[in-house]
């Protein structure tokens, strides 16, 4: 079982534990917190998600652990995974976008951040994250007014 | 095969420092 192992996973109950609630400042439900082995919070789903689209998101809370924690090799190809197993999923937009940043943070090499821009705008062209990474193209997108 | 869930936060938290291993905490809510 997938989060079985790779988690140490929990079930917090409003009705049984409403202060884990608060401690954690959880305000809808449901969420599932992704925290690190030390603790810290590092990714945050909120709100019902299909099957697969949720699978994606775990595996996005694993990839942000590792680059969080710089290990740019590791972030990486976890990012590159999440492309490859649910290239059609949203979720695969911002793997493309980390993914690229991770390889940046590895090489040093800034050309890789332009050919992740054209990823993006071939596959996920009205998506925030094509957006986010037109200036690495040269290109500024027209603000919205 | 199931989840096998822990029954606390702090246990997560335990067994998350003493695997080196990610938590999953699922907050839940009985339907309304």
């Amino acid at each position: 079982m997938f989060i079985n192992d790779q988690f140490a996973p929990a079930s917090v109950s409003i009705k049984k534990t409403p202060a884990a609630f608060h401690r954690f400042e959880v305000l809808w439900t449901p969420t599932v917190l992704l925290l690190d082995s030390i603790g810290k919070e590092r990714h945050r789903i909120e709100g019902y998600l299909p099957r697969a689209e949720f699978a994606a998101q775990l595996e996005l809370g694993l990839a942000r652990i590792a680059f969080m924690h710089k290990k740019w090799d590791e972030a990486e190809r976890r990012y590159r995974n999440i492309v490859q197993q649910y290239g059609s999923s949203p979720t695969a937009a911002e793997a493309i976008y980390w993914s690229g940043v991770a390889s940046y943070k590895r090489t040093i090499d800034h050309t890789v951040l332009r050919l992740i821009s054209r990823e993006l705008e071939q596959h996920f062209p009205n998506s925030l994250w094509a957006r986010k990474a037109s200036i690495w193209a040269g290109r500024r997108l027209e603000q919205a007014s | 095969m199931s989840i096998h869930w822990l029954d606390s936060v702090d246990a997560a938290l335990s067994e998350g420092a003493a695997k080196n291993r990610p938590v999953l905490l699922n907050f839940s809510a009985p339907p309304t």
